[in-house]
């Protein structure tokens, strides 16, 4: 018989376990390539969980994290560039700006559920992109190339190594999933489910819907904006094609919904099986020109969609269901 | 003299050319148990979603306790002290019972612990206890009635509106949700229900207000009512009334 308390201590254990193999991953394997594809899996884990926050657990299906990834980006970007503003400093300041963003387009929205808040989601973050792409002061269509003097912690740049942005990125994702883990572990993590349930339904408990959905909306995109202010340090290029495509939002949808919503690991275990999906199939057939890595990758996504629709999570969690 | 604990002064909504509620007032007492009755498109589930902020009434008052809460928002409504539950039961899917409870119970605690414990007490009040960890899909339609009974006494109200609680239960189950509201109003609360099935409501209600067309047309004791020629034919029918004489 598994109890809950052992069944807890097992999940802290298998935790512990695949938290050391990955501090010592990019110690035993020194291509360059596959610490690359580990930073992408950290990073679109991190902006699933962000999506899951808001999308997951309150309900909000948004097709437009790819604006606050985005806008976290620039940010801290052009506060480096014009005011020579320390990039740790533009990370707080890039998630505070999507936050704002996040909440002055949210509360016009507040009455927004199911596929109405996802085509204005789409809608949303494709005038933010289109506004960047014209905006001279931030470069427009040519974006904004970062410094790459001065390679430091405290300057958040690293020339002649991967490995600290490996770092970095691996507690960034797990902030953000400390952050999830006490949201859902909190009062309001079930005020989220009730209004994903529906809004009448949280209004008779005496949930205020429109502030929690905000507070949702605001936490995800300054999770997402803090992914966005990484990406800009590590590749020291960005630009609207880049960091605010349409199709990034769809990529943090599929990888939170195949991975599972709702619940707190999901993303992270759609990013470890897409993400390299994605990278090595673009990598080993891509450059045939013939299409074959999206057949693969698409493929993949059927099945994972067929067999587990409510998400990979599933098999993981069945085993605690009754448990819970 | 007991104290009021709703008044409702000529409240009216329209939609459009129809007019749903149409200046009607009433007022209930504290402990009382009022029965709403009337035929579909009376006006009862419009009457509730007004006092409870769900529409906002084109005119009249809506008074709880002597306090205003004329177009309130629903949440806030709820804070005060009015809980509610809706025509078509409404729970939360992919939580399990104790989970759906404690989300009401949240409203007057801040830490899981304390409200999950209050929303054990609640459900072996109302006797869910022994179902806690099924999911909400996984009941009955008896159990989720219980349930949303259960969710809104989880917000610890002074006043408890049901929306039809006890449509298509069995006798058995029927004679089980009298007992559950019996208690509840021994416990110091004040009901009111909107129901259909006059069996529960002439046995249970103090007093019954009869809507038709939106309108207010009779308001008395249960034997009061039975005996009202204009209920009768807007309503009732002969059969229901040769019961309670």
């Amino acid at each position: 018989m598994v109890t809950p308390a052992r069944f807890r201590f097992r999940q802290a254990i298998a935790g512990s376990v695949v938290f050391l193999l990955l501090i010592g991953f990019p110690l035993v394997v020194r291509q360059s390539f596959h610490i690359h594809v580990m930073i992408l899996v950290f990073m679109f884990g991190m902006l699933g969980v962000a999506w899951n926050i808001m999308g997951g657990y309150a309900g909000m299906f948004s097709f437009g994290q790819a604006a606050f990834f985005g806008i976290g980006a620039y940010t801290s970007s052009y506060l480096s560039i014009a005011y020579g503003i320390n990039p740790w400093i533009g990370l707080i300041a890039g998630g505070c700006a999507a936050a704002l963003v996040a909440a002055a387009i949210g509360y016009p929205c507040s009455n927004l559920r199911g596929h109405y808040f996802a085509i204005a989601s789409i809608a949303f973050a494709e005038i933010v992109r289109i506004v960047f792409n014209n905006w001279k002061l931030v470069g427009a269509a040519e974006g904004l190339s970062l410094s790459m003097q001065n390679e430091s912690f405290a300057n958040f740049l690293f020339n002649s190594s991967k490995l600290p942005y490996y770092y970095i990125m691996l507690a960034f994702l797990l902030v953000s999933l400390t952050v999830c883990y006490f949201i859902a572990t909190s009062k309001m993590g079930y005020y989220f489910r009730a209004i994903k349930e529906s809004h009448s339904i949280a209004e008779v408990l005496g949930v205020n819907v429109v502030l929690y959905r905000l507070m949702a909306i605001m936490i995800s995109a300054f999770l997402s904006a803090m992914a966005g202010t990484f990406y800009a340090q590590y590749i020291l290029y960005i630009d609207p094609g880049s960091v605010m495509l349409l199709a990034t939002s769809i990529q943090i949808v599929l990888i939170s919904m195949l991975g599972g919503a709702g619940s707190i690991m999901g993303p992270v275990i759609g990013a470890v099986i897409l993400i390299p999906a994605s990278e090595y199939t673009r990598v080993s057939l891509g450059y045939r020109g013939t299409g074959a890595d999206m057949l693969i990758y698409g493929l993949l996504i059927t099945l994972i969609s067929m067999y587990y629709p409510e998400g990979v999570w599933k098999l993981f969690s069945r085993m605690g269901r009754k448990l819970r | 003299m007991k104290a009021n604990c709703l008044k409702v002064a000529g409240l009216s909504k329209r939609f459009g050319g129809l007019a749903a509620n149409n200046d009607i007032h009433f007022s209930v007492e504290e402990g009382e148990i009022v029965s709403i009755i009337g035929p579909n498109g009376a006006g009862k589930s419009t009457l509730f979603n007004c006092i409870t902020g769900f529409y906002k009434p084109d005119s009249g008052k809506v008074f709880f306790y002597d306090r205003d809460i004329t177009r309130m928002r629903s949440d806030k409504v709820c804070a005060l002290g009015i809980a509610r539950t809706f025509q078509i039961v409404e729970v939360i899917s992919d939580m399990t019972v104790l989970e759906n409870v404690t989300t009401g119970t949240l409203l007057r605690y801040h830490r899981i612990k304390p409200a999950m414990d209050k929303a054990g007490e609640i459900l072996a009040f109302t006797g869910l206890a022994e179902k806690k960890d099924f999911l909400g899909t996984e009941l009955t339609i008896a159990d989720k009635k219980r349930l949303e009974v259960s969710m809104a006494l989880a917000t610890q109200p002074r006043l408890l509106m049901l929306d039809e609680s006890m449509a298509g239960l069995t006798k058995v189950e029927l004679r089980e949700i009298l007992d559950l509201i019996r208690k509840i109003r021994d416990g110091g609360m004040t009901l009111i229900i909107v129901e259909h099935v006059m069996e529960a409501v002439m046995q249970i209600s103090d007093r019954v207000i009869v809507l038709n067309t939106g309108r207010k047309i009779m308001e008395g004791t249960p034997k009061e009512v039975c005996s009202d020629r204009e209920v009768i034919q807007a309503y009732l029918g002969e059969k229901y009334c040769a019961i309670v004489k």
